[in-house]
């Protein structure tokens, strides 16, 4: 059909070939994908690559996934590796659990409009916006024994028992710093379930009250629903920025995630590999190799959300 | 947002609602207000007591004598002045230049450009470290504030082009026709576009500003020369040194929160509306 149309109308074609090349369209187009380009995706791409290429005889060659073998298979890889990808599991986990479902009680709360709410949301979204080094350092120095805030805060309490080192102990600091990260990053799952919150029509408020339903019906017959694919989304912001976390963990327990690697995730680990350690010396290649794995785990999360969750709401939505 | 909808809760919900919100009010921000108070008191007192606030008696400013004395603090905060602004304008200014070639015309790539640009939302340029740094080797730009400039406008171009976009296609098309109409170039009709999108030029820098000022990753990495330093650096070297010196780690931090809390608060609208896609205002 496009044939026949272009063949009858031969001067049309004719203009339109002759039309001048674009340029405002690529001038409009080239800093932000040049400048995208060369420093975001060539370089993942050639970290990439990097990570298939090892050191022989003083220059690089092409080892394949020899690296990844090592990296997962050898004594002195495997270990570490395995013990930041749990931790990093209990951290998500940790925060699937505590943050978003918090986060989520208080912006429905908010979505009530209480009076004071805006000051409520300013208050609530604070932590979020401090410098994760300053909120590591200030939770560090509030939960060190010897300041004794811990002390004057729990004793009154009864709760004695409860003043611990709770960053130095191996079983205690990962779940201690995953609270930190929960308590600084709830403001924004708190305002994305807040947003789509106040888009559900009031006229289902109505409805529902006119059935004389209470807050805890509303939340789960029409909120809770209608919000499913925002809790999609804040989980899968959630896991991105849970195992590409680096510097909560760096500025409190430093390069060594102590105490003993108890709280090393990827983010910690990658950057021991790739700069080094004490005695370890930084490794360009298998640092790469281990941001490879980073990068499998967050293209797995995300594949996971849009094949499984995607399908479960076209489903609820039919 | 009408009030017929308000208030659902019975009197009891609400009391109960209201200690919720106020707990975790407290919560959220009584940690950051003991680091603040304490700055300002005798160490002594810091330590027997920490909930007090500093009197007559217990007020000093020695922490910040020491700060004054001993960091490069002034220029910590320059350089980050510089980086967080000189990012902000080259990704307002590339992205808007982009979203505007992808709402506006219609050609070839167009889709596969804006797809390819929204890689960038999702994928974390963390994972690039390597390749970055070879890359920064390579044009000699270690230890230069540019490095840290291109890196933080690259991060942010990807999630600025998807919002301003979707802004740029409300812009109603008389307005642009009756320009071109009148003779204006492409580019002029772009520049009379930027002020109808203020809004959401201003949501993008809200969201783009706090990771920028915020990050430690990049600036240890790519900047760690004394020179160079990032006042996030700059606070976590000097908190490393000092751990002892409770008055001086005091109003290091103090000094770290309180210009982030003010940007805050001043772009608090432009920051909520751009995270929420304008649903509260």
């Amino acid at each position: 059909m496009a044939h026949t149309s272009l063949s009858s109308t031969p001067s049309y074609t004719r203009v339109k070939r002759r039309r001048p090349f674009p340029w405002h369209i690529a001038v409009f187009l080239a800093p932000a994908v040049l400048i995208y380009t060369v420093v975001m995706i060539y370089p993942i791409l050639s970290s990439l690559w990097l990570s298939l290429n090892n050191q022989a005889g003083g220059r690089a060659a092409f080892v394949g996934l020899a690296n990844y073998q090592k990296l997962l298979g050898s004594e002195l890889y495997a270990q570490p590796l395995w013990n930041a990808l749990r931790n990093n599991v209990v951290f998500f986990l940790i925060h699937m659990l505590v943050q978003n479902p918090v986060g989520l009680l208080l912006a429905v709360l908010l979505s009530f409009r209480l009076r004071g709410s805006a000051v409520y949301r300013t208050l609530l979204f604070t932590p979020t916006v401090l410098s994760v080094v300053i909120i590591g350092f200030a939770w560090k120095l509030i939960l060190n024994p010897a300041w004794g805030v811990q002390r004057a805060l729990l004793t009154p309490l009864g709760l004695e028992h409860l003043d611990q080192p709770w960053l130095g102990l191996p079983n205690t600091a990962l779940p201690t710093l995953s609270l930190i990260s929960v308590w600084q990053n709830i403001g924004i799952p708190m305002l994305l379930f807040l947003a789509a919150l106040v888009r559900i029509p009031d006229e289902l408020y109505e409805a529902a009250r006119l059935d004389g339903a209470g807050g805890w019906t509303i939340f789960r017959r029409i909120q809770l629903p209608l919000i499913l694919p925002t809790v999609g989304i804040v989980s899968v912001l959630t896991f991105v920025g849970n195992f590409n976390a680096f510097d909560l963990i760096y500025s409190t327990q430093g390069a060594i995630a102590g105490p003993n690697f108890a709280s090393d995730i990827l983010g910690t680990l990658f950057y021991r590999t790739f700069f080094g350690y004490q005695l370890q010396p930084g490794d360009p290649y298998m640092g790469a190799a281990v941001a490879g794995v980073m990068l499998a785990v967050i293209l797995a999360g995300l594949l996971v959300y849009l094949v499984a969750w995607q399908r479960r709401m076209t489903e609820v939505q039919l | 947002m009408s009030a017929a909808g308000v208030p659902l809760l019975n009197r009891s919900s609400q009391v109960l609602g209201h200690l919720v919100l106020i707990f975790y009010s407290l919560l959220a921000t009584l940690p950051t207000l003991l680091i603040i108070v304490n700055s300002f008191k005798d160490r002594l007192t810091i330590f027997s007591h920490p909930f007090a606030f500093p009197n007559g008696g217990t007020f000093t400013l020695d922490g910040y004598r020491t700060l004054a004395s001993s960091a490069n603090f002034p220029l910590f905060f320059l350089n980050s002045l510089l980086v967080t602004l000189g990012s902000l304008f080259l990704i307002l200014l590339v992205s808007s230049m982009a979203a505007f070639a992808l709402s506006e015309y219609r050609f070839r790539l167009n889709t596969l450009l804006g797809l390819y640009l929204s890689v960038g939302i999702m994928v974390p340029i963390r994972l690039g470290t390597v390749g970055i740094l070879n890359l920064m080797v390579g044009l000699h730009l270690v230890n230069t504030l540019w490095a840290l400039i291109l890196v933080y406008t690259a991060q942010g171009i990807p999630l600025a082009v998807f919002v301003l976009t979707s802004f740029m296609r409300g812009v109603p098309r008389d307005l642009k026709e009756a320009a071109r109409i009148d003779g204006a170039s492409e580019y002029r009709i772009y520049g009379l576009t930027l002020p109808l999108i203020r809004p959401a030029l201003g949501a993008v820098t809200a969201i783009s500003m706090i990771p920028i000022w915020n990050d430690l990753w990049f600036p240890l990495i790519l900047a760690p020369g004394e020179r160079t330093k990032t006042i996030v650096l700059g606070a976590s070297a000097f908190l490393g040194q000092f751990v002892n010196d409770y008055n001086a780690v005091l109003a290091a931090l103090t000094l770290a929160i309180v210009p982030v809390v003010v940007l805050y608060v001043i772009f608090s609208r432009q920051l909520v509306s751009g995270i929420t896609g304008g649903a509260l205002k």
